[in-house]
């Protein structure tokens, strides 16, 4: 097998056997980088001296027997809305472009423990606003699977380069489906933990009450391992939980006997994708066929969950983005007359198009005389929503449904149309809302070749449910990768 | 007949808590330093930073809720208040409007006119700012983030005053427990302590009240005292003139005695006040309430009822000991090591409110040790030393806290008390000074007084003055 074939795990294994050396993987997979970038576009950011600085220093630990995990030494691509110390953080917007962070995340820093090599900061949305990578300020990323096509959004650099072999796994955000829905357009494996699992001390923030950082990888087992190294209790994020069952891979066991599994039928209604049904069905019945019990019900609420997700993210990322305003780091305008026109013009040449729509949509519903009518009632809904799921749960172990009601779109088809590309948010944002883990693992390939992501919700703190089953569907169905291009 | 004015006031109270570190994160909230060096990505707002409460804020915060009557807020939260300001390094403040800590407080204050209470609506918990430096020399400001997330309380009350006087006994009386309770220092010239001052007037008698203003920048009790006048004159002739009362914030200037318009209602910012998202909500249970309340010192009325108790001073004494919390645990201190309570309470009295005046000091920074005052008496009362000489040294003492034993053995003030060697410098004032002696002998008395002087220089002090009299009589 070629190195850049392994799996995190594997290449960790081979490392630990002595077969390959972390230099040997790390100037690999920077070879990929070099020679697919500019097809993908996956990096704003490729640290190539850093890394391989890293990855002497990794070996030597390894070597010396102070590096035994099953991460170390394996070369890792980190979403670009996470501080890394010394290294350029830019949330893909050009009010950043110059940034550089005084200290690392703590989820970076757990993967470094881990012996990770950092090659870099991957592409996203601008501040992790839009489904497709393409409201970039640095442009946008193409899917591996068809570059005419979007990665999806917005931690699509972090799922591209994982499809690409241009990292063997990379970390990401999810507020609304950003880790997810990526995963599910690059054929890779994706989980959004529990909200407070990971903390988000250094994920610059965008929307804080859903903002959770989370794997992008090439299977499950990597999925479980990279969690057990991630997941901490951060006396920093006062949001941060004390969780004692982070041995997310005990779970990986190929067993779903007796698993109850429910599938919500607004999920599967008007605007889905027949294919994308067909499939996410068709790994409904493989679970059945394994020994899952499989039944459908009814989910309330579900169409309330976009504009309670587009009232509450807004309103909080008008005021988390308050702080880029020229005055002490990133971009400030070349020429104006007093502070507040300093402000308004390198706020406006600042933000790209999205995040200033988001930034008025927030400002507007946390107004006065618009609070209550708005932000309140969309915190009234969101705790009807987390409600309907806590209902779901006491009758099933995992929700099954798709991802998205589409694979990849073109590039250039979303942007034009953001209610629509809003609409395709629709199946992972009330797990964000109710702030539950979801995964999403590649099911089928549709007749365009792109891709297709089945989703598992389970409830809250409940990941190892999640892992079990898809380690179960993932055995079943088989490996699955991009035919050429590697 | 002319229209008879009443002035109604509320007071919004900012009072800087003495944590040792700022209420996000852990840096230290000393005064002073070099700007920009107590700071962390936190309290700069940088990006990926969160904020992590302070328990002892919460605590102070429950301390003074519950020392002024408020119902504490067993489930309440921190909301973000949302401007553009340099000096507000995340461009929000973290504050709390829907769920403060405390609320429907009340004190009492006593005036001239009798008892009464003051309402206090709510105390909230809150981060300061930075502070803007403008040099006007380059044409650039600059920012210090030192004071940027020191943790504040804003104690707001209710529209209950209706005279100067009656505020300032409010502030005293906030001051005086929050001194108690250790929550802050509250020195106004030093801004630990801000108060700004809501003010209406309407005619007597009647049910609603006035347009109000809002008056800043006021940092002594006399300048509030007199902003308090000046703007109830200026509201008065307005109406007067048949004009109305803008509602607006006012700067008030103390040195020309009038205030001018900052901003008015029109130009109200929208804060866009949200739960702060980064910090969850704050549940206290009764056992926490239960501890604070356990902890809550002995305050100034109780304080001064057991003084009447057990010490013999005079009310007065009491008075002024017990008006500060630092100058009463002096004086027990001092007591409880042997000295005897009237003692104590003159030094405190005389000297050291003479030197506190003379060096412009508070209470608060006395900064002598009670063993040291302890040693100092017990020096006179074994006449040791003389009463002038125990003063010498006291000075010395209140500005460096020197051991008066040691600086007495050193320094060689102790009385001379051989009876030989005074006697013969007594001959020799006797006969140096004849004019004086011939006075005495024809029947002036004060001369005697002279000649105790003299004997006193020639001794260099050392003298016990009784016995130099004694002699003198004798001698004469």
């Amino acid at each position: 097998m070629s190195i850049l074939d392994m799996t995190a795990v594997e290449l960790a294994a081979a490392i630990r056997n002595k077969e390959v050396t972390v230099m040997e993987a790390t100037e690999a997979v920077l070879a990929q980088i070099e020679k697919s970038e500019s097809k993908y576009h996956c990096y704003v950011t490729v640290d190539k001296e850093g890394a391989l600085k890293q990855a002497a220093e990794v070996q030597g630990k390894i070597d010396a027997g102070e590096l035994t995990g099953p991460l170390a030494g394996v070369p890792v691509a980190i979403k670009d809305n996470m501080c890394t110390e010394g290294l350029l953080t830019t949330c893909s917007s050009k009010i950043l472009y110059n940034f550089i962070p005084t200290f690392s995340s703590e989820a970076v820093l757990n993967l470094q423990k881990a012996g990770a090599v950092i090659l870099g900061k991957t592409n996203m949305d601008e501040f992790a606003m839009g489904s497709t990578t393409e409201t970039s300020a640095y442009g946008e990323t193409r899917n591996p699977w068809n570059p005419e096509h979007v990665p999806g959004g917005s931690s699509g650099g972090s799922a591209a380069a994982v499809a690409a072999n241009e990292c063997f796994y990379a970390l990401g955000s999810d507020t609304g489906g950003s880790i997810r829905q990526p995963a599910s357009f690059c054929g890779v494996v994706g989980l959004k933990p529990t909200y407070g699992t990971v903390s988000r001390y250094g994920l610059i923030a965008y929307g804080s009450s859903l903002d959770q950082i989370g794997p992008l990888c090439k299977d499950v087992t990597d999925c479980a391992t990279i969690m057990e190294v991630i997941a901490s209790h951060d006396t920093k994020d006062s949001t941060s939980v004390e969780r004692n069952d982070t041995d997310f891979t005990s779970a990986l066991v190929d067993d779903v006997k007796g698993m109850r599994i429910g599938i919500p039928r607004d999920y599967f209604g008007e605007g889905l994708d027949s294919e994308v049904k067909d499939a996410v069905l068709k790994a409904a019945q493989v679970l059945k066929d394994k020994g899952a019990i499989v039944e459908e019900f009814d989910l309330s609420l579900v169409e309330y969950a976009i504009p309670t997700y587009y009232t509450i993210a807004a309103a909080e990322a008008s005021s988390n983005l308050e702080r880029f305003d020229g005055i002490k780091y990133g971009y400030r305008t070349e020429e104006y007359e007093g502070l507040h026109n300093m402000y308004k013009k390198s706020r406006s040449e600042g933000f790209g198009a999205e995040v200033k729509r988001r930034i008025m949509l927030g400002s507007f519903v946390l107004s006065s005389g618009y609070y209550d009518a708005y932000y309140l009632k969309a915190l009234r809904v969101k705790a009807l929503i987390k409600k309907a799921f806590d209902e779901a749960f006491a009758k099933y172990d995992v929700i099954l449904g798709p991802v998205a009601p589409t694979t990849a779109p073109k590039l250039g088809e979303s942007l034009s149309d953001p209610i629509k590309m809003y609409l395709g948010d629709i199946y992972t944002i009330s797990i964000n809302l109710a702030g539950l883990p979801g995964l999403s693992i590649p099911c089928g390939v549709d007749t365009k070749g792109l891709p297709i992501g089945l989703q598992l919700i389970g409830d809250c703190f409940n990941e190892k449910k999640l892992i079990q089953t898809a380690y179960a569907y993932e055995k079943a169905r088989g490996v699955f990768g991009r035919k050429g291009d590697k | 007949m002319a229209k008879q004015y009443e002035t109604v006031i509320g007071l919004e109270v900012h009072v800087e808590l003495a944590t040792k570190t700022k209420i996000f994160c852990g840096c230290s909230t000393a005064f002073g330093g070099d700007p920009n060096t107590h700071t962390c990505p936190v309290c700069t707002g940088m990006p990926g930073s969160l904020p992590v409460l302070n328990k002892q804020v919460l605590e102070y915060a429950v301390a003074v809720g519950l020392a002024t009557n408020c119902t504490i807020t067993q489930y309440c939260k921190f909301d973000r208040k949302n401007y553009f300001y340099p000096d507000n390094p995340q461009n929000y403040q973290i504050s709390q409007l829907y769920l403060p800590i405390c609320r429907n407080g009340k004190v009492e204050i006593e005036t001239e006119k009798g008892k009464k209470f003051v309402g206090i609506h709510e105390i909230h918990m809150e981060e300061d700012a930075g502070k803007l430096i403008h040099d006007e020399w380059d044409d650039v400001s600059l920012v210090d983030y030192n004071r940027s997330g020191v943790p504040l309380i804003e104690i707001v009350s209710e529209p209950d005053m209706r005279s100067a006087e009656e505020v300032i006994a409010y502030l005293e009386k906030l001051r005086m427990t929050i001194q108690y309770l250790g929550a802050s220092d509250c020195k106004l010239q030093e801004g630990s302590m801000r108060a700004d001052v809501n003010l209406s007037i309407r005619e007597v008698g009647a049910k609603e009240f006035g347009t109000r203003t809002e008056m800043k920048n006021l940092n002594s009790f006399k300048a509030i005292a007199r902003a308090i006048e000046g703007e109830t004159e200026r509201q008065i002739d307005l109406l007067e003139s048949g004009e109305k009362v803008v509602q607006e914030t006012r700067r008030w200037d103390d040195n020309k005695g009038e205030s001018y318009a900052m901003r008015s209602k029109e130009d109200a910012q929208d804060y866009r006040y949200f739960p702060d998202p980064d910090l969850v909500p704050i549940v206290l249970d009764d056992a926490f309430l239960d501890e604070i309340r356990a902890k809550q010192p002995e305050f100034r009325e109780e304080k001064m009822a057991r003084y009447k108790e057990e010490f013999d001073i005079p009310e007065y004494d009491i008075e002024i000991i017990t008006g500060s919390k630092h100058m009463a645990d002096i004086f027990e201190a001092t007591v409880a090591l042997g000295s005897q309570p009237k003692k104590v309470s003159n030094w405190l009295m005389v000297e050291t409110l003479r030197l506190l005046k003379e060096k412009n000091m508070d209470s608060e920074d006395i900064r002598f040790s009670p063993e040291n005052l302890a040693k100092l008496i017990g020096l006179t009362d074994t006449k040791a030393i003389n009463s002038s000489v125990a003063k010498e040294v006291f000075e010395v003492m209140f500005e460096q806290d020197i051991d008066p034993e040691k600086y007495v053995e050193e320094k060689g003030l102790k009385t001379v008390n051989d009876e030989g060697a005074l006697r013969k410098t007594v001959e020799e004032v006797i006969a140096n000074n004849p004019q004086s002696v011939e006075d005495y002998r024809n029947g002036k008395e004060k001369a005697i007084g002279f000649l105790v002087g003299q004997t006193m220089k020639a001794m260099k002090g050392k003298a016990d003055p009784g016995m130099v009299n004694q002699l003198l009589k004798e001698l004469l």
